[in-house]
């Protein structure tokens, strides 16, 4: 195994410069994610317009991968509806947990591909929470309703 | 305060044994060529005086212990008995001083079940230092609603150290427990504790010592410390898991009430009434872990075997050079340990999240533990979310700690810092 599979180009710049990286002060729905494992806590910040993701951002310490992973997902959410942002989780969540994800709804294949860079965690047991920290955050921001809901993952 | 100390100290002396020598015997190494084993304050490898003994101890001599007539059940408990008094001589101790326990952490439990309700009033308190293992923490905790005491927080000073001055003042007539490690598990800050105990008792306060990471490493001496308990893990000093002791100085057993009932710690048992052991056995309930005492008193025959204070020069000398490799790094910060740090250095890379150091480090097959190391209330006080920590044993060479090196600037090549 290649480390550069799992730390591609991609990843190592969007874990240094996180995009949508910020408090969200006009959110309407948060959560915070905490990995007690490895000590890395994410908050995600929604501004939902009925089931519209209007606006979304994050904030948190973590590693290269859980970095790399919030920032590339709220990149790919903003202005995406809630069923696609779950269609779009579950996809990601099976490529990396199970080798394999269904396939996607043609709309949405350009923003599974985005994706890729960091489905090598695949190879790092060890290493899948930290890439679907953020999104099991959000998760958690959206069934919240605005209440702030501890996600963890270990 | 700046606790993330730049160091640069100069390589120490040659090592006081040829650890090279003492690799080949640990099969781990024949097993796994090219590994970089740094993770021995975790867990450490395993002698094949430890495992073929252990082997040959259920081979040759098992049977349940304490029961049996018959001759075989009277060798194993001889055997059994013979470990208790390994572990006292090991720690200066008598054997009717030595608890089996599972580690050191029941070991802290025990005494926190046992002595704590017997010997603790409402208003109480324990003093702690912010350097402890959850394990010398979260018991203490769990005391603490039930009886109405409190934990009080020594804290470490600017270098990483414990702060004695404000230890000391934090000792007072309310201290009834003082609980601290004798060698700090994340940094690797050797506490005084020899003093901690003068003070502690001249306050009138118990004191217990966790062992676990000064075991493995240096010479400990119940006796010349003073202390009233002490803990350490069997696993951690090249013995087998699920084994550890518990000292209590003379007399303190006898006055502790059991805590798990059950065989073996009884003397007579009827409906109405149970008598219980004396010593070491009233804590003992249910058959023990046979194998494993024998398999610790084979560890710390072997650790006597290359000599307590030819370890501890070994471990010290490897410390230094960690020190110096790592700290030789742009960008690498060690995580401070007061006067004196022994068998484990944390440090922390600019730029690099100690996850990722890690997972790039086995790459390399160099194995480091990266995260809190059950010590959360410290990285909060340091405020770090994770550090990567090297620790060393026995078999580790000065060449460990180069591939650490080489794989810290490896990493740094990978992420461009």
């Amino acid at each position: 195994m290649d480390l550069r599979d799992l730390y591609q180009d991609i990843v190592l710049d969007h874990g240094r410069h996180p995009r949508n990286f910020r408090v969200l002060t006009d959110a309407n729905h948060l959560a915070h994610g905490h990995n007690p494992l490895c000590g890395d806590k994410v908050t995600v910040f929604l501004r939902l317009e009925d089931d519209r993701i209007a606006d979304i951002s994050f904030d948190g310490k973590g590693c290269a991968i859980s970095t790399a992973s919030a920032s590339l997902m709220t990149e790919i959410l903003l202005g995406k509806t809630l069923a696609e942002a779950s269609t779009l989780f579950g996809h990601f969540h099976d490529t990396v947990t199970k080798g394999d994800g269904a396939d996607l709804p043609p709309d949405l294949v350009e923003d599974g591909e985005r994706l890729l860079p960091l489905t090598g965690v695949k190879s790092y047991p060890a290493r899948v929470k930290c890439a679907t920290l953020a999104w099991h955050t959000l998760e958690a921001a959206v069934k919240g309703g605005g209440i702030a809901q501890p996600v963890k993952t270990e | 305060m700046n606790l993330l100390l730049k160091e640069r100290t100069m390589p120490a002396t040659a090592p006081a044994f040829d650890p090279e020598e003492l690799r080949r015997q640990f099969p781990i190494f024949a097993r796994n060529p090219g590994l970089v084993f740094l993770d021995t304050a975790a867990s450490a490898q395993k002698p094949a005086a430890v495992i073929d003994g252990l082997a040959d101890f259920y081979r040759g001599d098992y049977a349940n212990v304490h029961r049996g007539v018959y001759r075989l059940s009277a060798r194993s408990t001889e055997r059994y008995e013979a470990a208790r008094e390994t572990v006292a001589r090991f720690l200066n101790a008598t054997a009717s001083e030595i608890v089996f326990v599972r580690g050191a952490t029941e070991g802290i439990n025990l005494v926190a079940q046992s002595w704590g309700p017997a010997f603790l009033q409402p208003g109480d308190q324990i003093l702690v230092s912010e350097l402890e293992h959850h394990s010398n923490i979260v018991p203490w905790q769990m005391l603490r609603h039930r009886l109405g005491i409190e934990l009080v927080v020594a804290p470490i000073d600017g270098t990483g150290g414990l702060d004695m001055a404000a230890f000391a003042r934090l000792l007072g007539p309310r201290t009834k427990l003082v609980a601290v490690t004798h060698v700090a598990n994340v940094s690797g800050c050797v506490v005084p504790v020899a003093e901690i105990v003068r003070l502690s008792h001249a306050a009138g306060a118990r004191v217990l010592l966790d062992g676990c990471q000064a075991v493995p490493r240096l010479p400990v001496d119940v006796r010349a410390l003073g202390c009233d308990f002490y803990v350490f893990s069997g696993h951690k000093c090249y013995g087998p898991t699920g084994i550890g002791a518990l000292y209590a100085r003379n007399g303190l057993l006898d006055a502790m009430p059991p805590w798990q009932g059950g065989g073996d710690m009884i003397r007579t048992v009827c409906f109405e009434e149970t008598t219980y052991q004396e010593g070491p056995q009233r804590f003992e309930a249910g058959t023990p872990d046979i194998s494993g005492a024998i398999g610790l008193a084979l560890a710390l025959d072997f650790m006597t075997g290359l000599g307590g204070d030819a370890i501890r020069a070994h471990e010290a000398d490897l410390t230094r050079y960690a020190e110096a490799m790592l700290g030789d790094i742009p960008g690498v910060s060690l995580v401070g340990a007061g006067p004196e740090r022994l068998g484990a250095v944390s440090f922390l890379v600019d730029g690099i999240h100690p996850h990722d150091l890690a997972t790039i480090f086995d790459q390399y097959d160099v194995a480091v533990r990266a995260g809190h190391h059950c010590a959360q209330p410290l990285m909060d006080r340091l405020g770090l979310p994770a550090t990567t920590r090297a620790s060393f044993g026995v078999y580790s060479t000065r060449a460990d700690i180069d591939a650490l090196a080489a794989a810290v600037r490896a990493a740094q090549k990978l992420f461009g810092c």
